[in-house]
């Protein structure tokens, strides 16, 4: 026994950042523009002890590695226009999320963990609809429950007609949860399989293979093994020539992030979270860029991922991550920023112009996605437009982001007071999970408001401005200012979380539905009842039993 | 269309002529059965007369009737061991329950994936086992050699009476299937990895039907205890046909054996050169064969540790071998048993819930079982006088499944490094030189009564037959 463990240490932090590409559970090959992504699961090595991730199933140190390996493909591989996921296991693509995992996780780390994944498979199909990234998903062997899903956020899914290898959703039969990673969504949305068929599959533990799977659309194609590999090989280089990603641009290396972390937060070059943990809230700073930051193409590609708009988002990212996972009773961020108006639209400006660059847009992406990961993080976001603050361009889509925005007046001293600015940037180049500009979001779509916020591309505005033009909640005079904003900030973090996520995340999203946010919000929502309930997690719950050979007992009460 | 009557043509007592569902679906699959025997089934024997023990009935007179027969005209008949009224089930969370008559729609997808699975077996051999006799080494071991493969061929359609007459659409589907994969077939191969291999010679052979079909009876014998009452009369039924398989296997090897000696005590020499050169299998090639197919096939059980092995005990689909004589509470909750696991490198003891590790349990019945056979054949050797003697290797020796397929471990139980594993894996497990040797002994015997010279006749024949009796006719 292992007597130098105690319960009294807190379980270690998780770390989103990957060692260069010293993956445990996965390989990388690249073959022109061809890139291979290998999953062979080390089955002692998961992120927590206590299970073993048999058959190429997952929990979230896999998936951490998945992310950083597509993070890598996007943007230290502009040669490559498809990407086949696979396996190396013999006669298993992959069978899902680990359920013993699931089975001893606490609620919040599992709902953290299905986010993640959700996110990263979300991050395929990004690819896929903006960067000129396919994705072939190469389903070798069994491919149950996460693993089917995995393949359902690739643009073509083939499976190997072995006689015995089937797509399967056993989530429902089997563990009596639903399949939370989009399955239900991705079947319907996505893939237009009829909603009786779709039924029968997903209470089918066995799953459907070969044609009838190809049939009922669960797959694209059904391949003998022995013309499987050059099939997938094919389909691969097909989807790759009609790839608008350069054959010979240079890529951009991703060093790790320089981070340290310590008993205040977060620090970052461009990014600080500041966390007090007595008041449960975290304050996450955005720094704008220190001098003058290239505008041309050759100029940035040289800068790499010291150019700051990549910098900021992937330290962003990293913060947003590292805050949701491991600081759940954090409960509020507040969201500032810091720097020069002027050099925040200038980066603007070149991101604009050249976002036909693939590295541009690959940048652009990033932030698209960075943002996009803020919203459904479940934490009340309240944006701070204060002295020596830069919300401008893409950084005023964290005020657009956030909860509530408070902006700072000052009416004896005007030139001290914030400015904040819009940019083309703020009209369509970051799309939330709804498919619209937060822009257009916050005013319904209605034209009138939208285009009164456009006039002004490109002019700093006084709080007075911004207020009168909605795209802050409330402007505020100096003298107001701390005790209106400590009460605010108090108040907020009287009331229940559970309560505050769930209104958060109704209001954010109001208006239209797309595929994204009904994997994140009906589809969640749902989830995170059946997760709760007696049915899957009380003593006798399906998830609970799953593997020790006890028969699940229900409550067969319909609610 | 023309009407067939089935009932006349397969001996069944399944009430064959009063079952529309079961006539329509073998109107399809009785044709399609005889195809793929006549494509994979014993080569160039469809004109044979063979001196086949076919079951026409399950009382004791009936179940093993002789005649010369054409096997495409072998009467594959539909036979479960008699209806025993006002049993229970015996072992899990049903236990005290009523067996079930009908498939419960809860376990509908395991119990049709377990019978699948078994079915899968039944032609895979007879496809393994198509070109052996061209090479048999006399009458009586070909007309055994046909007995086998007509009973495996029984054994599909037994496994197919149920999937047809309880598993609807889904059930023929799967029946069909059982038809179309082929053993070794890389595009469409059987489900199980041991079955996929070449049998290529009469030592695999014996080998197999001693190891290999051992592992059919254990499988047999944990689904005889079944809660699903027509899957444990079936399999019951078809335990004694598998005890004449295992014959075939151990007497097979113990004639090898046999006739090793004698030719040793001969040419007073233990030398493999000297034996081969003398026409006879050594008996280190013959441990070489034993330590392959006895590891392949204790892979066939499965995981160490498998939540589905737990999953169909506890529903009452699966039970332990001789569930009814153990002396516990057949629920098996709380309980732990000992597995290896490997830890650093190292082979250690651990206790494992009992329920998870009942593959394991399985396995180690299988185990004692296949040892004591190995003390018979030394039996053979210590008669002769001579000091050889035969082991089966460590359970870890060679395993591809489950924990201890991460390290590679001698026959005598040591872990060794891959590169020791590589040096020496030739000492262990029979390779190229070994097969071509075995295979180089390989000829058809046709004479009554004559043996090729590595195998020594048996002590007695069939049926009380005489042992140069005319067991096939090749007209």
């Amino acid at each position: 026994m292992d007597s130098q463990h105690s319960e009294a240490h807190a379980p270690p932090q998780v770390d989103y950042q990957v060692a260069g590409d010293a993956y445990r559970h996965l390989k990388v090959r690249y073959d022109g523009p061809v890139a291979t992504i290998t999953l062979d699961v080390d089955e002692d090595a998961p992120i927590r002890a206590g299970y073993r991730l048999k058959l190429n199933s997952y929990d979230l140190g896999v998936d951490i590695e998945l992310h950083d390996a597509l993070q890598r493909i996007r943007f230290e591989h502009p040669e490559v226009g498809s990407v086949v996921l696979t396996s190396a296991k013999d006669r298993v693509f992959c069978s899902g999320a680990n359920i013993f995992m699931l089975g001893q996780s606490s609620h919040a780390w599992k709902v953290n963990f299905c986010k993640f994944t959700n996110e990263t498979r979300n991050g395929i199909e990004d690819s896929s609809r903006h960067s000129g990234l396919k994705f072939v998903a190469a389903c070798n062997g069994t491919t149950a429950g996460g693993g089917y899903e995995m393949a359902l956020a690739c643009d073509e899914i083939v499976l190997v007609d072995d006689r015995s290898s089937a797509v399967s959703l056993p989530e429902v039969p089997l563990l009596g949860v639903l399949p939370g990673t989009g399955g239900l969504t991705r079947l319907t949305d996505k893939r237009k399989v009829r909603r009786d068929l779709a039924d029968m599959f997903c209470t089918t533990t066995e799953g459907v293979r070969g044609e009838r799977a190809k049939a009922w659309r669960l797959v694209d194609e059904v391949v003998k093994p022995s013309e499987f590999a050059a099939y997938v090989e094919r389909r691969a280089r097909q989807l790759a020539e009609q790839s608008d990603r350069p054959h010979d641009a240079k890529g951009i290396a991703l060093p790790p992030l320089s981070r340290t972390i310590d008993e205040r937060g977060y620090h970052y070059r461009f990014v600080g979270v500041d966390i007090d943990r007595e008041a449960h809230r975290a304050t996450l700073l955005v720094r704008a860029p220190e001098g003058a930051e290239p505008a041309g193409v050759a100029e940035i590609n040289a800068r790499g991922a010291a150019w700051w708009p990549l910098a900021m988002a992937r330290e962003l990212d990293d913060a947003i991550l590292m805050l949701r996972t491991n600081e759940l009773d954090i409960g509020t961020w507040i969201l500032r920023t810091e720097g020069d108006v002027a050099r925040v639209l200038a980066v603007d400006e070149t991101l604009a112009r050249h976002a036909g660059d693939w590295f541009v847009r690959e940048t652009i992406g990033l932030l698209r996605r960075t943002l996009a990961r803020l919203e459904v993080s479940s934490r009340t976001l309240i944006a701070l437009v204060d002295r020596g603050s830069c919300f401008a361009g893409s950084l005023f889509e964290l005020a657009l982001a956030a909860d509530r925005t408070y902006m700072l007046d000052v009416p004896d001293e005007p030139d001290a007071a914030p400015r904040i600015a819009l940019s083309t940037m703020n009209f369509g180049a970051y799309p939330r999970v709804d498919g619209r500009a937060r822009i257009a979001s916050r005013f319904y779509d209605e034209g009138e408001p939208i285009e009164a916020a456009r006039a002004t591309i490109g002019r700093a505005m006084g709080a007075e401005e911004a207020s009168a033009l909605g795209l802050v909640t409330v402007a505020l005079d100096d003298i107001d200012w701390d005790d209106e904003i400590r009460i605010v900030l108090e108040e907020r973090a009287s009331m229940s979380p559970d309560a505050l996520t769930g209104m958060e995340a109704n209001l954010r999203f109001g208006g239209g539905e797309t595929m994204e946010t009904r994997v994140f919000g009906r589809l969640s929502a749902w989830q995170n009842w059946i997760f709760q309930r007696p049915n899957a997690v009380g003593e006798a719950g399906a998830l609970k039993v799953f593997g020790t050979g006890n028969k699940a007992r229900f409550d067969w009460d319909r609610v | 269309m023309q009407t067939i009557s089935y009932a006349d043509r397969i001996p069944n007592n399944v009430d064959l002529a009063e079952d529309r569902a079961l006539n329509r679906a073998l109107e399809r699959w009785q044709p399609a059965f005889l195809d793929w025997w006549r494509d994979t089934g014993p080569e160039g024997s469809a004109n044979f007369d063979v001196y086949l023990r076919t079951a026409v009935s399950v009382d004791p007179q009936g179940w093993a009737h002789f005649d010369y027969v054409k096997m495409p005209e072998y009467r594959w008949g539909i036979f479960l061991t008699p209806f025993a009224s006002g049993a229970t089930i015996r072992f899990g969370e049903h236990k005290g329950q009523p067996v079930w008559q009908d498939v419960p729609g809860e376990h509908r997808a395991n119990l049709r994936r377990i019978i699948v699975t078994q079915g899968d077996t039944e032609p895979a051999s007879v496809e393994q086992q198509r070109h052996l006799g061209l090479t048999a080494p006399s009458l009586y071991d070909l007309r055994n050699l046909f007995q086998v493969n007509v009973e495996e061929g029984r054994h599909l359609w037994a496994m197919v009476y149920l999937l047809h007459r309880y598993f609807g659409r889904d059930g023929r589907e799967e029946a069909e299937a059982l038809l179309t994969r082929r053993s070794g077939d890389a595009d469409n191969p059987r489900i199980l990895g041991a079955f996929n291999e070449r049998t290529p010679d009469w030592l695999s052979f014996f080998m197999f039907t001693y190891f290999t079909d051992r592992d059919g009876k254990f499988q047999l014998a944990a689904l005889a205890e079944s809660g699903f009452e027509p899957l444990a009369r079936t399999t019951k039924f078809m335990l004694t046909e598998e005890a004449h398989h295992m014959f075939v296997g151990e007497s097979g090897v113990a004639r090898v054996i046999q006739r090793t000696c004698e030719v040793m005590k001969q040419l007073g020499t233990d030398d493999p050169a000297k034996l081969r050169a003398a026409g006879v299998i050594d008996l280190s090639t013959i441990q070489r064969y034993l330590n392959f197919h006895y590891s392949v096939t204790i892979d066939l059980f499965g995981a160490d540790q498998s939540s589905n092995a737990a999953t169909f005990y506890t529903s009452g689909l699966k039970g332990r071998f001789d569930e009814g004589k153990r002396d516990d509470d057949h629920v098996l909750k709380g309980r732990t048993y000992t597995i290896q696991n490997v830890r650093d490198g190292r082979l250690v003891d651990e206790e494992a819930p009992l329920l998870n590790a009942l593959n394991e349990v399985l396995r180690d019945d299988f185990i004692r079982d296949s040892v004591a056979g190995v003390g018979r054949w030394n039996r053979v050797i210590e008669k002769a006088g001579l000091p050889f003697r035969l082991e089966v290797p460590h359970k870890a020796f060679h395993r591809k499944i489950g924990t201890l397929a991460q390290v590679h471990v001698t026959p005598d139980g040591r872990v060794v490094s891959e590169a020791e594993w590589n040096a020496s894996a030739g000492r262990w497990l029979p390779g190229v030189e070994d097969r071509a040797f075995v295979a180089s002994l390989m000829g058809r015997v046709t004479e009554p009564g004559k043996f090729a010279n590595w195998i020594a006749p048996p002590a007695v024949g069939i049926n009380r037959q005489a042992v140069d009796f005319e067991y096939v006719r090749f007209n």
